[in-house]
């Protein structure tokens, strides 16, 4: 089979999985090596598809051949999709060409699982030792790891890339079951607690001085969203997990979209894409915001408000909260604010000591007035009056109100 | 009214800021004007002996990124928050985001920041060619910013392929690095290299197949990849043609008979799974 060939339908297979990140490995650069590459940085998107998502990494499958049989999953074994494997030197000379020509922050290889998960592990090790050692590659790594795989491997994994990760897929075992047999909560769980240890040990030793031996900084995981019943609470309730035992990086949301060779257990209808978007939201709102899950979501509403984002949803269930004075708030209250981001709370902290703040300081500012003016008091506005008819307000917003500005132009790097 | 030249870039303005500001000059009595400029015949003052003025180090940081900016009041910008810092002793100015002058500045300095990041994303090494003795690659890119970044944004380079020889061309400065030391010469007005690189056809097979014809989002593509860029990028030109079809594509997926559910194929390494599965529940 042709290279060409071979590229096409793995880069195909490994496009399902949304992470590319390629931030906060250690600091390192090619100066005084043998090779290329440097890592450290904010991390770089090389390009854009059309979906929106940014190509930082070469993301790649080594073969999608595989013996396990997830349902949502184009490479299943019992799909019928055109089947192909790279050599490790194909990916190793794919990668550096790449990277040479600036058109790549580095390699993210991940594997159909072939023969088991200690075999598959060992090829996916062989083709980053490659880069690291024989190359003196110095470009981000990120490899995906098989909870089955020995811990040894895993380790070994960790030791070349900057970053490792294991896809949790489903929220829960239930889930699983159904869509994922071959797939168990208990032993990702137990690889994620072995990694997130081995993860805190590389930090000390970091931290001791020890600045030489390179080291993955990080895991993150994956969820596909919308492919069975589990509910957005199902969703965070899991994450805040991942976050809080196993020092996730990130969690990423993944909306399960057709794909070809659709398997019967799979629903017809794909869920809307702002569903994800919403997770992604009240996920940031979590982790940056002092947001607990039982705030966002509730047994009786399970799921996520698809109109509203989850901090507009919040302040209108909490408005008797509301409005809170822009002058004398605590950062954490200005934070819970919607249409303040954390960069511009930390704005209104640093000029309000010297200022009182009115409405066209914030318009400076570039915070969207009809958002914020319900919630926030200024110098010169009091919108007591706004609140009082609150019947009217959640209207104010819909259909479609203007975004947070949650994420930041390098959410995805 | 005095016309002074800012020369082009920080340092230059610096020095002549320095001067005017030794000399109480006012910023409303300054036209920074390009020497040669339309005002060049207005009575340039000389100089006065310059003093030593301390000013903060954040401002020197943003001075330097603004200074960048292809817009021509920035220089004025910058005289006027440096007044205000130093002869008015507004200590706090640098904080103000609410203030006119610095929302202008920091998003003019926003904008150089992001032309960096860009510049870092977009070049497109070409491989030149390859020493036959020693096996050292020499690679040229082709770059056209919007701002005057190219000293800001060559050193990255450097510690990224300190192992290979490159030239960045841009029409606004051009950098070079041969292993030893990097350079940097005026711009050029046309790409030097335009012939693709043999890896081009392989990235373009990679840009059609990780894309998701499922998920088109062209806006949020654009709004990180504006199309002042696509004309360097070898890829681009396949955007057009990926949106047009992935409609098509995606009713072909939904159209696609479900596949039944097979039997688990006999497998040891699977049967030992799935005793681990029972045990654990």
């Amino acid at each position: 089979m042709e290279l060409d060939t071979k590229l096409a339908i793995l880069a195909d297979a490994a496009k399902y999985d949304a992470s590319c990140a390629s931030s906060g490995a250690m600091r390192g650069n090619s100066l005084g090596g043998k090779g290329v590459g440097s890592t450290g940085g904010a991390g770089i998107c090389h390009s854009y598809a059309p979906d929106g998502r940014c190509i930082s990494l070469l993301k790649l499958l080594l073969t999608n051949l595989c013996i396990y049989d997830c349902h949502y999953c184009i490479n299943r074994r019992s799909s019928n999709v055109r089947r192909a494997a790279f050599t490790a030197e194909e990916v190793v000379k794919l990668t550096l060409d790449f990277y040479k020509r600036n058109y790549i922050e580095g390699l993210f290889l991940s594997s159909g699982i072939i023969r088991n998960a200690d075999y598959t592990m060992e090829m996916v090790i062989a083709v980053a030792r490659t880069l690291r050692e024989t190359h003196d590659f110095r470009g981000y790594i990120h490899l995906k790891t098989i909870p089955e795989a020995s811990p040894e491997l895993i380790e070994t994994a960790a030791r070349y890339a900057d970053r490792i990760s294991i896809n949790l897929e489903l929220p829960t075992q239930k889930s699983l079951d159904v869509l994922a047999p071959e797939k168990s909560i208990v032993r990702t769980q137990h690889a994620m607690g072995r990694i997130r240890n081995k993860l805190d040990e590389a930090h000390e030793r970091r931290k001791g001085g020890d600045k030489k031996n390179r080291h993955a900084t990080g895991q993150s995981t994956q969820v596909i969203v919308g492919a069975d019943a589990s509910t957005d609470a199902d969703f965070l309730a899991r994450s805040d997990d991942l976050y809080g035992n196993y020092k996730m990086r990130r969690v990423y949301y993944s909306a399960f979209s057709p794909i070809p060779e659709p398997s019967s257990l799979l629903p017809l209808k794909a869920p809307p894409l702002v569903r994800e978007h919403r997770l992604y939201q009240a996920d940031w709102l979590m982790r940056f915001y002092g947001f607990k899950t039982s705030e966002i979501l509730s047994p009786e509403t399970p799921n996520l408000d698809l109109e509203l984002d989850p901090k507009l949803a919040w302040a209108l269930r909490n408005r008797h909260d509301f409005p809170v004075d822009v002058q004398t708030a605590t950062r954490e209250t200005l934070l819970r604010v919607p249409g303040l981001g954390v960069r511009n709370v930390q704005r209104i902290l640093q000029i309000r000591r010297f200022t009182r703040i009115r409405l066209a300081d914030l318009v400076k500012l570039r915070v969207s007035l009809p958002k914020v003016q319900a919630f926030l008091k200024t110098a010169d506005f009091n919108p007591a009056s706004l609140l009082l008819d609150s019947d009217s307000l959640r209207a104010r917003f819909l259909p479609k109100p203007q975004q947070l500005e949650l994420f930041s132009a390098d959410e995805m790097r | 009214m005095r016309c002074v030249d800012p020369g082009t870039d920080f340092s230059s303005w610096r020095d002549a800021a320095r001067d005017l500001l030794a000399a109480n000059i006012p910023p409303h009595e300054v036209m920074w004007e390009k020497a040669g400029g339309l005002f060049s015949s207005m009575v340039c003052e000389e100089p006065p002996p310059s003093l030593r003025i301390k000013v903060p180090a954040a401002f020197v940081e943003l001075a330097h990124s603004v200074a960048c900016h292809r817009e021509p009041a920035r220089w004025a910008l910058l005289y006027r928050i440096l007044w205000r810092l130093v002869r008015e002793g507004e200590r706090h100015l640098l904080v103000m985001a609410n203030d006119a002058d610095m929302a202008a500045a920091r998003n003019l300095e926003k904008n150089v920041h992001r032309e960096i990041h860009k510049m870092h994303a977009f070049v497109r090494f070409k491989l030149i060619d390859t020493d036959a003795e020693t096996g050292r690659e020499r690679y040229a890119a082709w770059f056209e910013p919007d701002h005057y970044i190219v000293a800001d944004g060559a050193p990255f380079f450097k510690k990224r392929f300190a192992n290979m020889d490159w030239s960045i061309f841009t029409p606004k400065g051009c950098a070079h690095w041969n292993g030893t030391l990097l350079t940097l010469t005026a711009g050029i007005p046309h790409n030097p290299v335009e012939n693709p690189d043999a890896l081009e056809a392989a990235w373009r097979t990679y840009y059609r197949n990780i894309f998701n014809p499922a998920r088109l989002k062209v806006k949020a593509m654009q709004t990180e990849m504006p199309k002042r860029y696509w004309k360097n990028l070898p890829e681009a030109d396949l955007i057009e043609e990926l949106i047009g079809e992935s409609g098509q594509r995606v009713n072909a997926m939904l159209a696609e008979a479900p596949r039944p559910v097979k039997p688990r194929p006999k497998n040891a390494y699977l049967d030992k799974l799935r005793e681990q599965s029972a045990g654990e529940s």
